[in-house]
């Protein structure tokens, strides 16, 4: 009986991941001091399609900070904490417990209860009800996970979030976006010609980028759920690289009236144009200092191209970065203390961090194409965009560098990613 | 297609921009496939999207003097050095050919599309190569082209060879290619 469960099981679990899997990540590395933690799968969990305990599982494996215990061969599985045996966790030498239960309520709808129990201390850590329709299941998990990790690390976590990600696939570029963990992809733009710079507004509902639908790039600024799609800049020669301000009000756009690229500012909605930085070079990459009173950017003023930052409303221009020949893309942690962006490594562009207190900068990244850093919306980790031979994947590093995650699609050139804001 | 009326842009560069797309056919924006409907739920919002397909067009060609293989005017790529938007001076009999050409046919438009290598990010590549392709066409002004008869373009590197491994691949991606109408 056991064994005819397990292969009907495993089955399952395979259809799943084809079916709602469009990048496969891969972690290495981790944490000199990862946490122990046992999930035991969630009672009355084979109710529901997504199982909530394997789901939680793999947010916290690839975090790289946590030990994730196997509970197969543990004699009791527990599914609320009362049940809980201490004894034979602390055995196991778990750290922490995490127990729940799925059960269908009225207007098809679910409740999953889940506690995390510190073992130790025999002490509920966390203890929550959520009500949710079957569809959101797998976001549900993404949530456990997220307060599992706050309690245990002291950060919060960032597995409800999505990211953005643009996929070539023959000659057809999709722009998609899909759950932190690479599942539930939806496609947003499907367009023979290029789509580049996907950037989330501040609250998660707007996508802006650019398409070149109409044989020149224009910035668009797309409603996720509506579907509506409105054109923000469309001036004579180049629309490009799109940066919400922290209030999602305004964005930083770069245009070329004449041969240089400048930056310039209009409103999220289009319109009310302000030219920001006046330069005989290019100008471009814009990225807002999350407390609003920067714009950073990238700029080839000096010679070589180096990341400068102006006030948000234009003037006092000073430059950033100073090491090496070639510095662009620059991209803020959540908390503005730290920017990501490319450097030419000696003709390998990396993934660098800068703190911005002290100037220390770090290499992060291990590729020679590295492009399109951005930061998980706790600070944890930088997603961005990487290449192997001639196709184009995803990787993400964690800000310490010691752990690394790969994501691959199993077919398809993969660049220009983007990660997004926390979800509701 | 998108209502153009609601673009935010001077309407002389809007007709100067519809010119270059005569011959084209409309941009058709069609729901995406595999969309849900967006209700409120209790634990996560906002977790579906709605998308947009779009589908190119392709021009038909044209054949006269420009395409003839044995005219210069046939030769349509000027080549860049690494992160350079110099003109060399092997291409000058190429920009004086084709600057004569629009001298003696006024009323022919043409596009001048940027283009880099790969090396770099995509948006600072889409700024050089619209340097480079602005360096084209202030050489074909000087020699008494007129600016309504040039639309500069850039491409970056989104046109750029997916595995180049040598210098000999990314010298051919850092080009301007010269577009006729109808081309």
């Amino acid at each position: 009986m056991n064994i005819i469960k397990l292969v009907v099981f495993a089955f399952a679990s395979f259809i799943t991941f084809t079916a709602n899997a469009a990048l496969d990540i891969e972690i290495t590395g981790g944490s000199a001091q990862q946490i122990p933690i046992a999930v035991v799968p969630f009672g009355n969990g084979n109710s529901i399609k997504h199982k909530m305990a394997d789901i939680i599982n793999a947010d916290l494996r690839r975090s790289g900070l946590f030990k994730l215990l196997d509970t197969r061969g543990m004699p009791n599985k527990p599914t609320n904490a009362s049940q809980i045996k201490h004894a034979e966790w602390a055995a196991l030498q778990a750290q922490a417990v995490v127990v729940g239960s799925v059960s269908p309520i009225a207007g098809g709808k679910l409740k999953v209860s889940f506690q995390l129990v510190d073992v130790l201390k025999q002490r509920k850590l966390a203890d929550m009800d959520f009500q949710l329709k079957p569809k959101h299941a797998r976001m549900t998990a993404h949530k456990i996970a997220d307060v599992i990790y706050q309690k245990l690390t002291g950060r919060p976590g960032a597995f409800a979030s999505r990211i953005a990600y643009v996929t070539k696939k023959g000659t057809r570029h999709y722009l998609y976006v899909a759950d932190a963990d690479g599942y539930n992809p939806q496609v947003l733009v499907n367009s023979i010609e290029p789509v580049i710079s996907p950037a989330w507004s501040p609250d998660g509902t707007k996508m802006a980028y650019v398409s070149f639908e109409k044989k020149k790039p224009i910035v668009f600024v797309h409603t996720l759920t509506t579907g509506k799609r409105k054109i923000v800049a469309n001036y004579k020669g180049n629309n490009s690289a799109p940066a919400w301000s922290p209030n999602g009000k305004k964005l930083a756009i770069v245009l070329t009236y004449g041969a240089n690229s400048q930056i310039y500012t209009i409103n999220a909605s289009g319109g009310g144009l302000k030219r920001i930085t006046k330069s005989r070079g290019i100008d471009t990459e814009p990225a807002f200092s999350p407390d609003g009173k920067w714009i950073y950017f990238s700029s080839d003023r000096g010679g070589s191209p180096q990341i400068y930052k102006t006030s948000a409303g234009g003037g006092g221009v000073s430059r950033v970065t100073f090491k090496g020949a070639y510095n662009v893309s620059p991209h803020f942690s959540p908390d503005g203390k730290s920017l990501a962006y490319i450097r030419n490594d000696g003709g390998r562009f990396k993934v660098a961090t800068q703190d911005l207190a002290s100037g220390q900068v770090q290499l992060l990244s291990q590729g020679s194409q590295d492009e399109s850093p951005s930061f998980a919306p706790n600070g944890s980790m930088i997603l961005y965009a990487t290449k192997k031979g001639a196709r184009g994947s995803l990787a993400a590093v964690s800000f310490d560098g010691k752990v690394r995650q790969s994501l691959r699609e199993a077919r398809g050139d993969v660049r220009e990613p983007a990660w997004g804001p926390m979800l509701k | 297609m998108i209502n153009p009326k609601k673009i935010q842009s001077k309407l002389l560069i809007a007709a100067a921009i519809s010119v270059f797309l005569v011959g084209c056919k409309s941009t058709p924006i069609q729901d995406g496939a595999s969309v849900e409907d967006k209700s409120p739920s209790a634990t996560a919002d906002g977790s579906d999207v709605k998308g947009a397909v779009i589908d190119g067009s392709s021009a038909s060609g044209s054949s006269n003097e420009l395409n003839d293989p044995n005219s210069i005017l046939s030769k349509r790529n000027i080549y860049f050095d690494y992160n350079s938007d110099t003109i060399r001076a092997e291409y000058r009999p190429n920009v004086e050919a084709h600057a004569k050409y629009l001298n003696a046919h006024n009323s022919t438009k043409m596009t001048l599309q940027g283009n880099a290598d790969e090396r770099g990010t995509r948006e600072y590549n889409l700024s050089l190569a619209q340097r480079r392709a602005v360096a084209v066409k202030r050489a074909l002004n000087i020699l008494g082209v007129q600016d309504a008869q040039i639309e500069t373009v850039s491409y970056g590197e989104e046109n750029a060879s997916a595995n180049c491994g040598a210098e000999d691949c990314f010298q051919q991606d850092r080009r301007v290619e010269i577009v006729y109408p109808n081309e």
